[in-house]
């Protein structure tokens, strides 16, 4: 396997890590208004995510670092062609991070109110954009020769607004919801639980319906079948009818596990169905960027190389630590005066 | 204004304002590690006390550093894609590094200290602020080796049929000269930082009578902070500018605004008139000091402008080569002028502090009140020195700003980003002053020992720490 062959299959995992991980925190963060009754509700759904959201999105940082790094070509098309989608994640992420650690302290409901719509607004958008943006990356974007010599993106901001995209878009909104609902249900007691777990069937549904819809049209869309994309594609179907079961049946922890095999097998089938393009043009394969003419050097991609195997489950053990030190469920009975925040003179 | 302006600015703005919150970051990391390691060795609750007061301050801070510095990642692809195509095989190891090796370990290992107080063994959880304030180290170690290598490129050859440069040797990019200097530099800048914050709000605890057994040992601890790192921030400056003289001699002549190659050339401490070459109305010079700074030798040679500007066009070309000299000659008077103040000020403090005195006098109010202010300046006009003095090049001597420019996008849409992030951190701004006021007028609360509980399973148990 050649060094760029393992860095897209790194690239992938990160991906594969990101959308499993802030998927969930996504989900959420759309669900809060709708999993609560209350101060202590909403207080208690947030704190599921308190000690590792922010863990979560460094997984978006090492894969946007790792693309600069083994595919500069790639990371400079992409970020100056998909300006205005990665502007508006970026704004989302900034308003969604600074309200989760904000919002509860004061307890002016129209502090809190207005943080509240920050995260359902800056977990939504993301959520639909990654989608939209796979969704073109798979599907091709108008890519041709500049006179520099790089392969630059040439079409605007409404080309990528094409009806795939948006299912795509559609798509990675309704399973992140759905997986969020699926960790609320894991990681609550009580009334939020409840909820949760009966929003996780409805929205599993949905999702699953436009999740097949799009996985049949992508593998329609390839000019032959992609056997391992196919596979994956039925594996992703089969991992989400598995986990909506699992729900059914109150095995939580399986259903969320299930959710997040099938975030992982429907991520993996569209690098697979890239590979080893990283970004094909829909004006003519000549432009298209792949993990041959995107790369950097061998040296550079030996040293990251290194570097990754050393790091990446040094990593996963102590994220993996965080998340079994926080095992416990949260219930809205175990926050105290939830309508206060540290900020208000009146508590204590 | 065009896009190559607009992304400038952009590039400006967001970096700036990034870096209000990092050094304080890194340096209050440290502080309320040991505060929380005094606690834990002696059981004194006031040092409990500090180290939850000190580190709401902090997290509310890191807040705003973590969610700006994603823009930071993301611009160099979204307005510098030419430059990112130019120099991604070097520069994007680095970065990848950062987010493996530091920012995995700073978030985490904070969301850990932030939620673990009753959750971990209370050495697992000291343990936890240590490797977070560790993780803030390493990232500043990476970004800082990825930028010494704009400053000064080593380890790299040039491509010129894929038109980039590439990487030879990892290892000389992270222990080259610049980097070490620089990093030698930085860190302590925000060790300075972080006490001047910390001292400066004892002070004002301390004017408001609020907690005075906790708070007058955190000034004490602040100033002498501040003394400490003041002295090694000096003494890695000099280094620092002797590297710079070596390496970018345009930089230092345009911070010295020194036209013409000078023996025993004099360091100018205020000049009024013009900076353009011709004479000055007022000056007042410190004779041989420049020499001394960029050479070591108090006879040594500083380059000139023009000198500099006439062999740039013979090695690199017909241009200019001059950046803005006003900027950098200002911009590195300031750097110092902030720094020293606000030792100045630590200084006179702790001289009043001696044998259990207290500090007092018309002029500590106001100075305490500033003190907080006065290192995120100097840090701003140091990175506004560096950055901008080394103009036009992006990466010395090998790619101009203007190359880097993405070529894709409109100046309209540049221009779009810039208003939004403007008005947004603006705002955001705003809402993290009100709420480190609001913090610092409550005041460090009454604090009990904690019942730590490691055991899995559902409870009911109130949680210390919530959302």
């Amino acid at each position: 396997m050649s060094f760029q062959s393992v860095w897209f299959l790194l690239i992938a995992v990160l991906w594969v890590g990101y959308f499993i991980l802030e998927g969930f925190d996504f989900g959420v963060g759309m669900l809060l208004p709708f999993v609560s009754r209350g101060e202590a509700d909403r207080r208690a759904v947030l704190t599921t995510l308190g000690p590792v959201w922010d863990g979560n999105e460094v997984w978006l940082l090492v894969a946007g670092g790792a693309t600069f790094a083994a595919f500069p070509e790639w990371y400079a098309t992409l970020f100056s062609g998909f300006y205005l989608p990665l502007f508006l994640i970026l704004v989302a992420l900034i308003v969604r991070g600074l309200a989760f650690e904000y919002r509860s302290k004061y307890g002016k409901p129209a502090w809190r109110k207005r943080w509240d719509i920050a995260i359902f607004v800056g977990s939504a958008l993301p959520a639909l954009l990654w989608g939209v943006a796979f969704a073109n990356i798979v599907r091709g974007v108008p890519l041709e020769k500049a006179s520099s010599g790089s392969i630059e993106y040439v079409g605007g901001f409404f080309n990528l607004l094409n009806p795939y995209a948006l299912l795509g878009g559609v798509v990675t909104l309704t399973v992140f919801l759905t997986h969020g609902a699926h960790f609320l249900s894991l990681k609550t007691a009580g009334e939020i639980r409840v909820r949760a777990h009966a929003l996780a069937i409805r929205l599993g549904l949905v999702a699953a319906v436009t999740a097949v819809a799009f996985l049949v049209w992508s593998n329609l869309m390839l000019p032959s079948i992609n056997t391992k994309f196919l596979v994956l594609s039925i594996a992703t179907a089969l991992f989400w009818v598995g986990a909506i079961f699992a729900n059914l049946r109150g095995r939580e922890g399986w259903a969320f596990i299930a959710s997040s095999v099938a975030i992982a097998t429907f991520v993996s089938g569209l690098f697979e169905a890239l590979y080893p393009r990283v970004m094909p043009s829909s004006r003519g394969s000549q432009f298209d960027l792949t993990i041959f003419n995107a790369s950097s050097t061998n040296y550079t991609l030996k040293v990251m190389t290194v570097v990754a195997v050393v790091m990446t489950p040094i990593v996963l053990v102590y994220q993996g630590w965080t998340y079994w030190v926080f095992r416990k469920r949260v219930s809205a009975s175990q926050i105290q005066h939830p309508e206060l925040g540290v900020l208000d003179t009146l508590h204590q | 204004m065009n896009s190559l302006d607009l992304a400038r600015w952009q590039f400006a703005i967001t970096t700036v304002y990034h870096f209000l919150f990092v050094p304080i970051t890194i340096g209050m990391g440290f502080y309320v590690a040991g505060l929380q390691t005094a606690w834990y060795r002696t059981g004194n609750l006031k040092y409990l006390r500090a180290t939850k007061f000190f580190g709401k301050l902090f997290l509310i801070n890191f807040a705003i550093g973590v969610v700006t510095g994603i823009v930071q990642e993301f611009q160099f692809g979204m307005n510098w894609s030419s430059y990112s195509r130019f120099v991604g095989d070097i520069f994007g190891a680095p970065l990848a590094m950062e987010g493996l090796l530091a920012f995995f370990l700073e978030s985490t290992f904070l969301g850990l200290w932030i939620f673990g107080w009753d959750r971990l063994p209370k050495k697992l959880h000291l343990a936890s602020i240590w490797a977070a304030a560790t993780g803030t180290l390493l990232s500043a170690y990476f970004i800082l080796a990825a930028n010494a290598w704009m400053q000064h490129p080593v380890g790299y050859i040039l491509n010129a049929q894929k038109g980039r440069a590439e990487l030879t040797n990892i290892f000389t990019v992270l222990t080259q000269k610049t980097a070490l200097t620089t990093f030698f530099h930085t860190i302590p800048s925000a060790a300075f930082t972080g006490a001047a914050f910390i001292a400066g709000i004892s002070a004002w605890l301390i004017i408001k009578k609020k907690d005075v057994e906790m708070t007058r040992g955190t000034l004490k601890l602040g100033l002498i902070a501040m003394l400490i790192s003041f002295v090694l921030v000096g003494i890695s400056g000099d280094l620092t500018s002797r590297v710079m003289t070596q390496q970018q001699p345009m930089k230092m002549a345009a911070a010295e605004a020194l036209y013409t190659t000078t023996e025993s050339a004099p360091f100018s401490l205020l000049t009024i008139g013009t900076l353009d070459g011709s004479r000055s109305v007022f000056q007042i010079d410190l004779p041989s000091v420049l020499s001394f700074l960029s050479t070591g030798d108090f006879k040594g040679v500083v380059e000139g402008v023009n000198d500099l500007q006439a062999k740039y066009e013979s090695q690199y070309g017909p241009g200019d080569y001059k950046p803005n000299i006003p900027l950098a000659y200002w911009s590195f008077r300031l750097m110092m002028g902030f720094g020293f103040l606000g030792a100045f000020f630590a200084l006179l403090a702790l001289f009043q502090m001696r044998k259990g005195g207290t500090p007092r006098g018309r002029w500590f109010v106001p100075a305490m009140v500033t003190l907080p202010f006065l290192p995120l300046l100097a840090n701003s006009f140091g990175w506004i020195f560096t950055e901008t003095a080394r103009q036009p090049w992006a990466v010395f001597g090998l790619i101009k700003t203007s190359a880097g420019v993405s070529q894709v996008v409109s100046s309209g849409a540049v221009l779009f980003t810039l208003i939004a992030f403007t008005l947004l951190y603006g705002v955001l701004a705003v809402i993290e002053v009100g709420l480190i006021f609001r913090t610092i007028h409550i005041g460090p609360r009454p604090e009990v020992e904690y019942d730590v509980d490691t055991v899995g399973g559902s409870d009911n148990r109130p949680l210390v720490m919530s959302y």
